[in-house]
């Protein structure tokens, strides 16, 4: 059995019963079309059609503070690492954070292994949603072809009507929903429905930059001295703001904090930013990226140039938070067609579906 | 949210003892440390350890010493801040964490049977030395070695027994040079860009190992290219800020590479088009 579904009725129910077992982390209105991923205990709370959250689910997998070691000095330098980490169900992963969480998979898997977010993740279960339509002007996930699901997911839910279908993708996705009275088997016109919004969704969606995926890593290779780079470092503020919000930024600073004690303590990361200005600085003082200029250049080569050579993989998830944010409305829709316009590689019929 | 005990973390330190401190400069001072059980480091000439303290922090520091030198190994730190202000306070028979070592150092294998020349200016000496002492102990399997040092004043001078005893060596040719010099001082004064013209070298069989601030490579470089040593053939290290020395957390990323795994050592024809790199 690969697919059930479910009333749309009963999703409250379903949410309300999964919260008695586990955390569950779900989109929550937060007013002014904001929402945020926050602990629920009912299905109530729950907004499951939402434009991408403030945060992506990326604050479960590197938390904003975690804890690597506690230390005791008394008796020398002693430290004890740790792992901080709990069994959740995160629900209502759209497919762009379904992407950005792969990718920090890549991230933090890759030799020397980060131990602590692999723990982490495994004790993690996700459930995505499917986005039928545009959340908003801000999106590109068509540009990076995520607006359909690729996997990362243990159950993925699609609205088809007056029912959710739920692909049941792993094992522990098939656990919850076995636990559950309120699921049937997907019947054949069941899954005819998702083939046809699947197929509507292929007219719905089309590239947001005038541009091939493929070609993408190519025009960076040649955008490395645009004037771009110098429009974006005029407007930017230098706030952060893009980073903390982008899904696949994990850059981060590694900061003591002793108790009052004065002799025990912690040591621990927290997220740090490319775009904060003493984030290249050695101890001399010099600092390697000290133009706004450079630092934007840099996230934006971080997500379509540096991954592709590393991981072959685009990191830009297209979920549009990083435009959505910004104060100085840095929109990177924009700065894409700017640099496609710049090359004369303009492709209209780059294309749907 | 449970807090789980880690056997295997990457951030675990290794609890080590100072066997030895000697103030050098006014800001530098020396450092000998022993790993817990005297175990060796087991490091390259170039590598880095992360050195902690809890409670104030951790931060890279270059590795002095050879790994020739076994049961300890040395580093050399300026007092540039907080975390440094700290480490400048210990005195033999404190204790200091030690992760790694870190990075690639240079490669010594492909060192081996060609000409050396050594360039280093201020700090950058405390790095070379590890490379340095490591071809003089094993002097026979390399070629020609010429060093060059250079530095602001005669305080500013590192390891200045050692030096001496390069200076004397029959198979090591020294040269040295300040910015600024002193009434004492019988040496050269200017620039150590200054002292690579007078080098007598075969280009095509000499590596050029290059170590010093960050504003000096280019102009080095521009003087070694104009020797004609190969661009494969001048390697050097660079300083970032390898905050976490596991390829993550962002600070020492050079382009597309990170400092902290994929160096500090590179060679010039790797990073020449890396525009953030010199």
């Amino acid at each position: 059995m690969q697919y059930v579904t479910i009333k749309k009725t009963d999703l409250d129910k379903f949410i309300t019963e999964l919260a008695k077992g586990q955390r569950v982390v779900a989109p929550v209105a937060k007013g002014s079309n904001k929402f945020a991923f926050e602990d629920v205990t009912s299905g109530e709370q729950v907004s499951i059609d939402h434009i991408p959250t403030i945060l992506p689910p990326k604050k479960y997998f590197i938390p904003q503070f975690e804890t690597l070691a506690t230390f005791d000095t008394s008796k020398g330098q002693d430290m004890q690492p740790v792992v901080e980490c709990e069994e959740m169900v995160l629900f209502g992963v759209h497919t762009c954070d379904l992407a950005g969480i792969q990718c920090l998979n890549m991230v933090f898997s890759e030799r020397p292994k980060d131990i602590n977010y692999l723990i982490r993740k495994n004790k993690i279960t996700i459930v995505g949603y499917e986005c039928n339509d545009y959340c908003d002007e801000f999106a590109s996930c068509r540009l990076v072809h995520n607006h359909t699901p690729n996997g990362g997911y243990d159950l993925f839910m699609t609205d088809i009507g007056d029912k959710y279908i739920i692909h049941i993708n792993t094992q522990a996705g098939d656990a919850i929903i076995e636990k559950s009275k309120l699921f049937a088997e997907a019947t054949p016109p069941d899954l005819k429905a998702l083939d046809a919004l699947r197929e509507e969704k292929r007219k719905i969606f089309a590239n947001e930059v005038p541009v091939v995926h493929e070609k993408i890593p190519e025009m960076f290779d040649k955008s490395y001295n645009s004037k771009v780079w110098e429009q974006l470092g005029e407007k930017c503020l230098a706030c952060g703001n893009c980073t903390n919000v982008c899904p696949t930024c994990y850059c981060f600073d590694v900061v003591d904090e002793p108790n009052l004690d004065l002799k025990t303590g912690k040591r621990y990361r927290r997220w740090d930013s490319c775009q904060n200005e003493g984030f290249a600085k050695v101890a001399g003082g010099e600092s390697f990226r000290e133009e706004r200029a450079a630092r934007q250049r840099h996230r934006y080569y971080r997500k379509f140039k540096y991954p592709m050579e590393k991981f072959s993989r685009l990191f830009c998830t297209g979920c549009g938070r990083c435009s959505r944010t910004c104060m100085a409305e840095i929109n990177l829709k924009e700065t894409l067609t700017q640099l496609v316009e710049e090359q004369d590689i303009k492709d209209t019929k780059a294309g749907r579906g | 949210m449970e807090q789980i005990e880690l056997k295997d973390s990457e951030y675990e330190i290794k609890k080590s003892k100072v066997l030895r401190t000697k103030q050098m400069t006014e800001t530098e001072k020396y450092f000998e440390i022993e790993l817990p059980g005297g175990e060796s480091l087991d490091h390259e000439p170039g590598q880095f350890v992360e050195v902690s303290l809890l409670g104030v922090g951790e931060a890279p520091i270059s590795v002095s010493s050879s790994p020739t030198k076994r049961g300890s190994f040395e580093l050399v730190v300026r007092n540039t801040g907080k975390f440094t202000g700290a480490l400048h306070k210990l005195e033999a028979g404190d204790e200091v964490g030690i992760r790694g070592p870190f990075g690639k150092g240079f490669p010594v294998r492909i060192l081996e049977g060609n000409d050396l020349l050594f360039v280093a200016a201020g700090l950058g000496l405390v790095p070379l030395r590890s490379l340095i002492n490591y071809v003089i102990d094993n002097r026979r399997d390399f070629g020609k070695v010429d060093i060059l040092l250079g530095c602001k004043t005669p305080q500013n001078m590192l390891f200045n027994d050692e030096v001496d005893d390069w200076n004397k060596r029959l198979d090591v040719k020294l040269n040295c040079t300040v910015d600024q010099a002193d009434p004492d001082w019988k040496g050269n004064v200017g620039l150590i860009t200054s002292l690579i013209p007078g080098i007598t070298l075969e280009p095509e069989r000499t590596f050029a190992v290059v170590v010093g601030p960050p504003v000096m490579y280019k102009f080095v470089i521009a003087e070694l290219l104009k020797k004609e040593i190969p661009e494969r053939q001048i390697l050097v290290s660079l300083e970032r800020h390898m905050k976490c020395g596991l390829g993550k957390c962002g600070h020492c990323q050079i382009g597309n590479v990170y400092c902290c795994q994929d160096g500090p050592v590179f060679s010039y024809d790797k990073i020449k088009d890396i525009k953030e790199a010199l």
